[in-house]
């Protein structure tokens, strides 16, 4: 309950990936995503892995962070291995426990697997870890930008999108102030039988849901009163910015594909 | 039920980069049947500490005693549900808790949770809506057809229909016109008063501080700032003003008046035009000049 602070993962700090331009993390985090799918030696993972391991790093968010973004995928990483372990039936037997042979195709191919995922998931959660949830929303909009050629509501998206996310933490507080008064009302939130605890929600549902309409229908009164009148020709109050840090780490990300891409057997 | 605050400290998100730490080493106690005022600056640390008075928050550190109950650091506490029903807190804006269909469902909500029986919960509500001033005929109305002044009355109802012996109020008026506000809080003063409550009101006015409360603590940065009668308190103007506090203007008024006349008027919970009055009998009798 004490977590309404925090808005999705983000964890603030001062670091080279917190400096980035939202735009430039996608776009290199989408290239990653897809590169990772080539590597098929032990040096192009290895190149893959230092380069994950380092945007890690230097983004200075505590590893217990890292680690807990990780935590639901830690089954599907072991699981897959396992998978790999028990089906390939390629190279020679490593070993053989009570008549199941293990090859090692097997945990080769087992060990890629689970170290592409382990990728995917780490990069991934680093740009949800070190953007706030708005810059991400403004760099979807910039970046879907060129859709609006073909009349789809980018703008109304991306604003859907950041007045949702606006709008997260009021909720949670007002869930929780609205907890604590029927709490001291003598509910119980915690204990009791299923169907009690079911019966529980209702008075916190409704009020909920009160407040959230009567929410919406202020803040649509509020933006019409300041002459709200869509995405056309409105400027932005953060204009996004790709700096020399970005192009460094373009350079960077290059290097790492052309090394990829001469390590690959 | 005598209140005790024991070295109490209460941090919010520990260990994380959102640490925030609202109160420390918070040490007072409220008699059984006083009405204390707590009052400080936005972010003091106010409703934190209110929220340890049921048992909503537990102490980071410290113990927090009401009554027979104790809430200390670590331990659970398995009488929470008792101590709920003795103290009654009025949230800011109570009307956002409601959510029946009826008026008087709404009201007899906590009762029934604590297992209050159904003649006695029908009595309470009438005992309650009559305190409060709501007329009996908006019982069976949703409660969402009310005026923004009636929901707050039926919310506030709702709580003393728990009969608490504990009464906490937090900005019980914040949003309400003069004359509303005025009732409401002469109706929680003179429950207080008939019922022998204890009373604990988080207030951001001075004046009702000052005309209510027979003791006054102050919060700053979570740490406590004053603590004394509010005539000790409201003496200090420098200190008040160094917080962010102001004086109630009756006393603002009354220490100017003594330092240019050098007269002496007691204090007795008169209002400005009282005093005034008060004044012009002193000055035309000729009585107490020096």
């Amino acid at each position: 309950m004490n977590n309404s602070m925090i808005i999705g993962q983000y964890v603030p700090a001062e670091s080279v990936i917190h400096k980035m331009d939202p735009r430039s993390k996608i776009a290199i985090i989408f290239f990653f995503v897809l590169i990772v799918f080539f590597a098929n030696s032990v040096m192009s993972y290895g190149l893959l892995t230092v380069f994950g391991v380092t945007a890690a790093a230097s983004s200075k968010v505590p590893l217990r962070f890292i680690m807990k973004g990780l935590t639901p995928v830690w089954f599907l990483i072991i699981f897959t291995f396992l998978l790999h372990l028990i089906v390939t039936k390629e190279g020679d037997v490593l070993y053989n426990l009570l008549g199941w042979k293990i090859y090692e195709e097997g945990v080769v191919q087992g060990a890629a697997i689970s170290l592409r995922f382990f990728l995917l998931i780490l990069v991934t959660s680093l740009l949800t870890l070190t953007t706030t949830p708005i810059e991400i929303t403004d760099a979807i909009e910039e970046l879907l930008g060129p859709l609006k050629k073909i009349r789809f509501p980018v703008h109304e998206l991306a604003l859907m999108m950041s007045i949702s996310l606006r709008f997260i933490p009021t909720l949670m507080q007002e869930t929780e102030k609205i907890s604590k008064a029927q709490a001291s009302r003598g509910v119980d939130f915690r204990t009791g039988s299923f169907k009690d605890r079911l019966k529980a929600i209702v008075p916190l549902l409704v009020p909920l849901f009160v407040s959230a309409f009567k929410r919406a229908e202020e803040l649509a009164m509020a933006m019409e009163a300041r002459g709200y009148r869509g995405g056309e020709g409105r400027t932005k109050l953060r204009e996004l910015k790709v700096g020399k840090v970005d192009f460094m780490i373009y350079a960077l990300f290059l290097l790492v594909v052309i090394g990829l891409f001469l390590t690959r057997s | 039920m005598d209140i005790t605050f024991d070295q109490v400290s209460y941090v919010y998100q520990p260990g994380s980069p959102f640490e925030h730490r609202a109160l420390q080493d918070i040490s007072f106690s409220i008699q059984s049947g006083s009405f204390v005022a707590i009052i400080g600056h936005t972010g003091s640390g106010k409703s934190t500490l209110l929220q340890h008075l049921n048992g909503l928050m537990q102490p980071t550190s410290g113990r927090v005693s009401v009554g027979p109950y104790d809430m200390e650091a670590g331990k659970k506490n398995k009488r929470l549900r008792e101590l709920r029903e003795k103290v009654g807190v009025v949230f800011q804006y109570p009307e956002h808790q409601l959510f029946e269909e009826t008026v008087s469902k709404d009201i007899a909500f906590g009762p029934e949770n604590f297992g209050v029986e159904e003649q006695e919960i029908q009595t309470r509500i009438t005992e309650a809506v009559r305190a409060t001033g709501l007329s009996e005929e908006l019982l069976e109305r949703s409660p969402f057809d009310l005026s923004g002044g009636q929901m707050r009355r039926v919310a506030i109802s709702g709580v003393l229909a728990m009969n608490p012996e504990v009464l906490v109020l937090d900005e019980p008026t914040a949003g309400l016109d003069p004359s509303g506000q005025r009732e409401i809080m002469d109706m929680f003063h003179n429950l207080h008063k008939e019922k022998q409550l204890t009373t604990v009101l988080v207030t951001h006015s001075m004046e009702d501080a000052l005309k209510y409360a027979d003791h006054i603590i102050i919060l700053n940065n979570g740490e406590m700032y004053r603590e004394g009668t509010p005539l000790e308190i409201f003496k200090q103007k420098e200190a008040l003003e160094a917080v962010q506090l102001d004086v109630p203007e009756v006393i603002e008024f009354l220490a100017k008046v003594e330092e240019k006349m050098n007269i002496r008027l007691p204090y007795e919970g008169q209002s400005v035009a009282e005093l005034a009055k008060d004044l012009a009998r002193m000055v035309k009798g000729g009585r107490d000049l020096e």
